[in-house]
C-alpha cells in the first residue's frame, strides 16, 4: 500500500472537507457526528501500510460487535443490553469446542503460553507459535508477582468454582465456560477487552486446552 | 540512611511502631520506583538535547541553512512554549501538525532536506534520528509549563474528534484498541502502571511523558515512537510517519491532558 | 571526536562531586544483529579526569559498561570556580575531551 506522505493525504483533506462547505451545520463549525464517524474511517485506512504478517485490509476491518461496541465507546456510554444479547449469541454461535472431545491438556505448557506474548505483531513470523498473552491482564499463579490488572486475578480459578474434578458431570459448566470464554470472549461479554483467542485463529485447540488445565486442573499451581 | 531519618522521626514522635514499618520489606513497585529515581540523574536525554540543539543551530541540507527561522506555533524561531501548544493548526500547511512533523516540514522547507528521509527511515538513523534530538531539545524548552493546545480553529476541533474515534478504534487480530489499555483507571499491564488517557492523568504523566529516554533498549522515543510501538503490540500494520491518524490522537491526548505540567524529557523503564 | 559529554560539577565541604553523561555505545561486542550477525565492539576503555591540570581519577572500562554511561566520582579539595576536564579513550582509537567550571 502506498505510504502517505505529510503533504497528500492525513488531515489536510479533512480540513478541505470542512472549508468546503458546512451549510446547515450548528454554531459550532463542525460536521454532523455520522460525517465525522466516516471521515475518521477514511483517515483510519489511509494513515497505515502493511508490514510484515500484517495486513491493512484485514487488520482494520470491523465486524458486527466491534463497530458497535467502538461506536458506544465514542458516545460515552454502555452498548445497550439487547444489541449486546445478540452480539454475544453470534459470538457463541462461532465457538469451536475440541473436535478430540479433551477440554483439558497440560498445565505446565499452559504456563508457558500463558507467559508468551509472542506472534501476530509485525515483527513475528507467520509460521511461529504464538502466546496467550495472559499474564499481560491477569494474576494466575501466585509465583509471578509481573502479573497485570486489565483482567480480574484468576489464581484459585477451579478451586473457587468448586471444581475437585474437572471430568464430573458437576464440573461441565464450569468446564464449558472457560474453554468457550478463552476462544471468543466475546460471548460471554460482547464489549469484552479480551482477545477472541480461538476465534481469531491466534491460539490452537491444544493450546486452549493447556490454559485449560493450567486453571481448573487441581493439580496446577493455580489451585494450590 | 532512610531508615535512619524514619526511625529518628519515630523516635521524636514518640511512635515506635513507624520503626517496624520502615524496615519493613519494600514491594516490586516500590523497588522498581526507586531504581526509577536512581535513573533520574543522569538522564541520557540531556545527550539527545545538546544534539538538538546544536542540528537547530547548525547550517545543514541542500539550502545550507539552519532551522531557526522554523515556526512551531508561536513565531519564527520561538522555541520556549511551542511543545505544549502542539499538536495545532498551521496555515501555511492548512494542516494540523504535532512537534515531529512541523520540524520536518521546516527541514524541508528551509534546509530542502526531503521528508521521505524521515518518513521512510529507521529509528534511531540518519534524518528520523536528527528529527527525534531535535524534538527531545524543543520540548525540553517547554518542562514544566502546562499543556494547553488551542483549540480555536475548526480543523483542531475536527482532529480531537478524529482522534477520539482512533481512541476508541479497535483492530488487529486481538481486537485492541488505545482503550483496551488506556481507558480505565487504575490499571496495568504486566507491573507497567497505565495512564488513563481519555482525561487528564496528571503532571508528567501519559502525553506530558514524552520524548522519554528508554532505559530497556537505550534509545530516546518521541510521541511518534511511541505510538508505532502501541500499534505494533495492538497487532495493527505500521502507522505512517507523521500521519493523520498520529496526530489526531496527539490532539485528542493532548487536550484532554490541559492543564497538565510537561516533565519531558523523562526517562522510562 | 566523539559526541559531547554532559558535565557537573559540584563543591561541597571541601569536595567536589563530578557527574558526567557520556555519549557512547558501548558495544559489548555480544550482541547480535537482526539478521545473526555479531555487531563489532566497540568501547571506551579508559577515562581519566583533571582538576585544574592535577590528573584525579582514571579507570579502565570492558564489556560490562552500559550504553551511554554516567559516572559519578568526589575528589577531595577542590572548591568553586576549579576547572574539571574529563577525557576518554575508546577502542576505535577516538577520543573526547570536555570542560565543565565547579559551580
Amino acid at each position: 500500500m502506498k505510504k502517505s506522505t505529510l503533504f497528500t493525504a492525513g488531515l489536510s483533506t479533512l480540513a478541505v472537507a470542512v472549508l468546503a462547505g458546512c451549510a446547515g451545520n450548528s454554531s459550532s463549525n463542525l460536521p454532523s457526528n455520522a460525517e465525522l464517524d466516516a471521515m475518521a474511517l477514511k483517515m483510519e485506512q489511509s494513515s497505515f501500510h502493511d508490514k510484515g504478517i500484517v495486513k491493512v485490509k484485514e487488520a482494520l476491518t470491523l465486524d458486527d460487535t466491534l463497530r458497535a461496541c467502538d461506536a458506544a465507546a465514542v458516545a460515552g456510554h454502555p452498548l445497550d443490553p439487547a444489541t449486546a444479547k445478540k452480539l454475544e449469541a453470534e459470538n457463541l454461535k462461532a465457538i469451536q469446542w475440541p473436535t478430540d472431545g479433551k477440554y483439558l491438556g497440560d498445565w505446565k505448557s499452559g504456563e508457558k503460553i500463558a507467559q508468551s506474548g509472542r506472534g501476530r505483531t509485525w515483527n513475528d513470523k507467520a509460521d511461529a507459535a504464538n502466546g496467550g498473552n495472559c499474564y499481560n491482564c491477569h494474576q494466575i499463579d501466585p509465583k509471578e508477582i509481573s502479573y497485570g490488572t486489565i483482567g480480574p486475578s484468576l489464581y484459585h480459578y477451579g478451586k473457587l468454582r468448586g471444581v475437585t474434578d474437572p471430568n464430573s458431570p458437576q464440573a461441565q459448566e464450569v468446564v464449558k465456560y472457560t474453554w468457550g470464554k478463552i476462544w471468543n470472549a466475546k460471548a460471554y461479554n460482547a464489549c469484552s477487552n479480551m482477545p477472541r483467542a480461538g476465534y481469531k485463529g491466534i491460539l490452537t485447540q491444544k493450546q486452549v486446552a493447556d490454559i485449560m488445565a493450567l486453571l481448573l486442573d487441581p493439580k496446577s499451581p493455580v489451585n494450590q | 540512611m532512610t531508615v535512619h531519618k524514619l526511625a529518628a522521626a519515630a523516635a521524636a514522635l514518640g511512635l515506635i511502631a513507624a520503626t517496624t514499618v520502615a524496615i519493613a520489606q519494600k514491594t516490586s513497585t516500590e523497588a522498581i520506583e526507586e531504581y526509577r529515581e536512581m535513573l533520574q540523574d543522569g538522564n541520557p536525554a540531556d545527550l539527545y538535547e545538546m544534539k538538538g540543539e546544536e542540528l537547530w543551530k547548525k547550517a545543514r541540507g541542500p539550502k545550507n541553512a539552519s532551522l531557526e527561522k522554523c515556526d512551531l506555533g508561536l513565531g519564527a524561531g520561538v522555541t520556549k512554549g511551542v511543545f505544549v501548544q502542539l499538536p495545532r493548526y498551521f496555515a501555511d500547511t492548512n494542516q494540523v501538525q504535532d512537534l515531529e512533523s512541523r520540524l520536518v516540514t521546516c527541514m524541508s522547507t528551509l534546509q530542502g532536506i526531503d521528508p521521505k528521509e524521515v518518513i521512510n527511515g529507521q529509528w534511531g538513523k540518519g534524518e528520523r534520528a536528527n528529527a527525534t534530538a531535535l524534538a527531545t531539545w524543543v520540548a525540553a524548552q517547554s518542562k514544566g509549563m502546562q499543556f494547553h493546545l488551542p483549540q480555536s480553529q475548526p480543523q483542531e476541533r475536527i482532529a480531537y474528534e478524529m482522534g477520539k474515534r482512533a481512541f476508541f478504534q479497535s483492530g488487529g487480530s486481538h481486537d485492541f484498541s488505545c482503550a483496551t489499555c488506556h481507558g480505565e483507571e487504575g490499571k496495568r499491564i504486566r507491573l507497567q502502571d497505565l495512564p488513563n488517557l481519555t482525561k487528564n492523568p496528571g503532571d508528567g504523566i501519559g502525553f506530558a511523558a514524552w520524548p522519554a529516554y528508554r532505559v530497556s533498549n537505550g534509545q530516546m522515543w518521541t510521541m511518534q515512537h511511541r505510538l508505532n510501538d502501541c500499534y505494533r503490540q495492538q497487532r495493527f500494520p505500521e502507522p505512517t510517519y507523521g500521519s493523520a491518524i498520529t496526530i489526531a490522537l496527539g490532539v485528542y491526548m493532548g487536550v484532554n491532558a490541559q492543564g497538565a505540567k510537561s516533565a519531558v524529557p523523562t526517562i522510562k523503564r | 571526536m566523539g559526541d559531547p559529554m554532559r558535565i557537573r560539577a559540584q563543591a561541597k565541604d571541601g569536595n567536589v562531586l563530578v557527574r558526567i553523561l557520556m555519549s557512547h555505545e558501548m558495544e559489548s561486542g555480544q550482541r547480535k544483529d537482526a539478521s545473526g550477525k555479531i555487531v563489532p565492539a566497540w568501547w571506551i576503555q579508559e577515562v581519566t579526569a583533571k582538576l585544574n591540570d592535577k590528573q584525579v581519577f582514571s579507570c579502565e572500562w570492558g564489556p560490562a559498561v552500559s550504553k551511554n554511561p554516567f559516572l559519578e566520582f568526589t575528589v577531595k579539595g577542590g572548591k568553586a570556580g576549579d576547572k574539571v576536564s574529563v577525557s576518554w579513550k575508546d577502542s576505535k582509537g577516538d577520543t573526547r575531551t570536555d570542560e565543565a567550571t565547579v559551580s
